[in-house]
């Protein structure tokens, strides 16, 4: 990328020329300018501002996968001393936050429209959080870290509150504010430990120091230890995960399913950021961490989804499980673990996005949301398309073959045993194996169930066919899983 | 050096104590109060760090605004403390045991742990403090800075999506309504029976 050239800013079109480059170099600036750009738009449109800005942002989403994929394998970006720096793991992130956004909105619409709630600060605030992960994706300081996180957090208190006479909403979303500031205090007291005894808050300054530090001073653990907690935390992993079943049972199921999936990729990429960039030489302790809490998020996760009768709270204990999973592939330390953790990141978002979306299509006489396990009873017979993406889904999430589920914990126990850790190796076999319970039942419900009562469909032709790829997706992965796992392996080269 | 230390020691003291006071007192009015002495013996701190700027933003934000705010806010609710309280003596001994434990623990750790890096040295009297963050911010930390300004942006949306609604109850002026009122739309003359 050539530097941009100062002296040409005297006229106009040498500021356009400036502004067109810093846009390339820079595609949140792009998002910046557009969110708030919508926002003025949504608020002078009158009555059909939410489909105003409904359109705007999916263009704007579209606009930002144009400007980001031509810079995938040109040389890194790095800006601000630093802080900013745009590698081939940030740009896949960007790319796969912007669509993944993008797909929720054509999810959420029809529901918020049924229940007379599409307003505009939905998909406005959507564009910040979107803003926000594409921070965190360039992060390479800590205050660029906590500052991606917190716009993004901050956006997504909002969208949980966002039905304002819901008590449950307004419940889910107070709990998850107070722990996701808990949280955030956790990172910064860690973060600033680590800043006492580094004298820096720069992530490859930290490694040289780490690299050069003689004796492992062991304030250094304790500041690992806090920051490991506030990942965690936003990860949702156990014994960190209190929030997670209430919040995605509280919120409107179109915002749960943001918050099960984009924000995902944003957790990944801060935690490779401080772990890995950041602290590669504390693997070794990093390492134990992450195996207690991936061990416990399976186990937890696993178990007391079997319980379940709320989809939403089952969905939310089987992505605790998931997140055990990722922890898994990511606690190895070295690249193919990375790789198979990120590899295992998008195929759950993938599946999670394809779990909610399903529901989100289904549409109750009362306007109401889906939320017990038996009214999906018989719904292969009243809604084949639907139940049939659910059933591919449900068998990705067990990890059965002829899914992409299958690679995505095929690849994640591969890592391990490369690294010797065969005995969790098999743990997390056996996890799957009774996890497999939960999402089986949900296939017999939909296929071996008389049904129990007819539920309606959302009219849509987007979000119908972004669904029906959505599933497809699912199996053409496990046919063509190499692309993608070729691709998440190059980016930690 | 001694009085500095005296000083720090004082106000560091005060801070404490007021902080641990601010969650312990029934009154939420006087938890607010000493909330600000909180930040008033901080901003104290922060002149002693000869970091002039940053302590006089701290009381004027935090003491002028926000606490001002928060007094208004707990001033008008209808607080019930007693059920608030409820289970608090339940909980107490563990949340003493476990925090006895977390504070023993950070005391062995911290006290062991090396800050070299994090030492300054003193800068002439003429030195000016905002200017000096005032260049950091505008260059060094501009991107972080306006990521700032983007959350602040955000908490503005989101404070007017949560609260802003267009109730059919809601009291608002009319003042083309006010202005073009005629006589005959407000003043009824009434027969009244003759006594």
């Amino acid at each position: 990328m050539d530097s941009l050239d100062i002296n040409s800013i005297d006229s106009l079109p040498g500021l356009l020329t400036m502004l067109a480059k810093s846009l390339v170099v820079m595609p949140e600036i792009a998002l910046l300018i557009a969110a708030s750009t919508i926002l003025m738009v949504s608020l002078f449109s009158g009555r059909k501002s939410d489909l105003f800005t409904y359109i705007l942002s999916l263009a704007t989403l579209l606009g930002m996968v144009l400007l980001i994929l031509p810079s995938i394998n040109k040389p890194d970006v790095v800006l601000f001393g630093e802080m900013y720096v745009n590698d081939e793991l940030a740009k896949l992130i960007k790319l796969l936050v912007c669509v993944t956004v993008a797909v929720i909105f054509i999810y959420a619409r029809p529901y918020l429209l049924n229940r007379s709630n599409s307003r505009p600060e939905f998909y406005i605030l959507g564009l910040f959080a979107t803003l926000g992960m594409l921070v965190m994706a360039s992060a390479q300081n800590f205050i660029t870290i906590y500052l991606g996180l917190e716009l993004l957090s901050l956006c997504l208190y909002a969208l949980v509150a966002y039905l304002r006479d819901s008590n449950d909403a307004a419940e889910a979303a107070i709990k998850y504010f107070v722990l996701g500031a808990i949280a955030s205090g956790m990172l910064l007291y860690g973060m600033s430990i680590m800043y006492g005894i580094t004298g820096t808050l720069s992530l490859s300054e930290i490694s040289i120091y780490l690299v050069n530090v003689n004796d492992l001073n062991i304030g250094l653990i304790f500041a690992l230890t806090f920051i490991v907690v506030g990942v965690a935390f936003k990860f949702g992993a156990v014994p960190f995960h209190m929030w997670v079943p209430d919040v995605y049972q509280g919120a409107p199921t179109a915002v749960t399913l943001f918050i099960a999936t984009a924000p995902k990729f944003a957790a990944f990429v801060m935690a490779i950021r401080l772990l890995s960039y950041g602290m590669q030489e504390l693997v070794a302790d990093w390492q134990q961490m992450l195996m207690i809490l991936a061990v416990l998020s399976l186990i937890l996760g696993n178990i007391i989804a079997i319980a379940q009768s709320h989809i939403k709270r089952m969905l939310a204990y089987s992505t605790i499980s998931h997140i055990g999973f990722v922890l898994l592939g990511f606690l190895s330390g070295e690249n193919f673990g990375y790789a198979s953790a990120l590899f295992y990141t998008v195929i759950y978002v993938l599946m999670a996005a394809g779990a909610f979306g399903v529901l989100l299509l289904l549409n109750k006489d009362d306007d109401t949301d889906v939320d017990n396990l038996s009214e999906l009873k018989g719904l292969g017979q009243s809604h084949p398309r639907l139940a049939f993406i659910m059933l591919l889904i449900m068998f990705s999430m067990a990890g059965m073959p002829l899914t992409v589920g299958f690679y995505a914990k095929l690849y994640v126990l591969q890592s391990l045993v490369y690294n010797d850790f065969i005995w969790l190796a098999i743990l997390a076999v056996i996890m799957s194996i009774i996890g497999a319970f939960y999402y089986l039942r949900v296939i017999k419900l939909m296929y071996f169930d008389d049904l129990l009562q007819n539920l309606g469909t959302q009219n849509s032709l987007l979000a119908n066919t972004v669904i029906s790829v959505n599933g497809l997706l699912i199996v053409g992965l496990f046919i063509y899983p190499n692309y993608l796992l070729n691709y998440c392996v190059n980016v930690f080269q | 050096m001694l009085i500095q230390t005296t000083v720090f020691y004082f106000f560091s003291g005060i801070l404490v104590l007021s902080a641990l006071a601010m969650i312990t007192v029934r009154n939420p009015v006087h938890a607010a109060l000493f909330l600000i002495l909180a930040f008033f013996t901080s901003g104290a701190l922060w002149l002693l760090l000869e970091a002039e700027f940053l302590g006089i933003v701290l009381v004027l934000v935090y003491v002028g605004a926000v606490m001002v705010l928060f007094l208004f806010v707990v001033m008008m609710l209808d607080i019930n403390i007693a059920k608030m309280r409820a289970g608090y003596a339940k909980y107490l001994p563990v949340g003493l045991l476990v925090g006895a434990a977390m504070a023993a623990e950070m005391i062995i750790i911290l006290t062991k742990t090396n800050f070299e890096h994090a030492q300054a040295n003193a800068k002439p009297a003429d030195y000016s403090n905002t200017q000096e963050l005032g260049k950091l911010l505008f260059t060094e930390y501009v991107y972080p800075f306006e990521i700032a300004g983007v959350i602040l942006l955000v908490a503005i949306i989101a404070a007017i999506t949560l609260t802003m609604r267009k109730r059919a109850v809601s009291k608002q002026q009319k003042p083309h309504e006010q202005i073009s009122v005629q006589r005959k739309d407000r003043v009824r003359l009434a027969d009244l029976d003759r006594e």
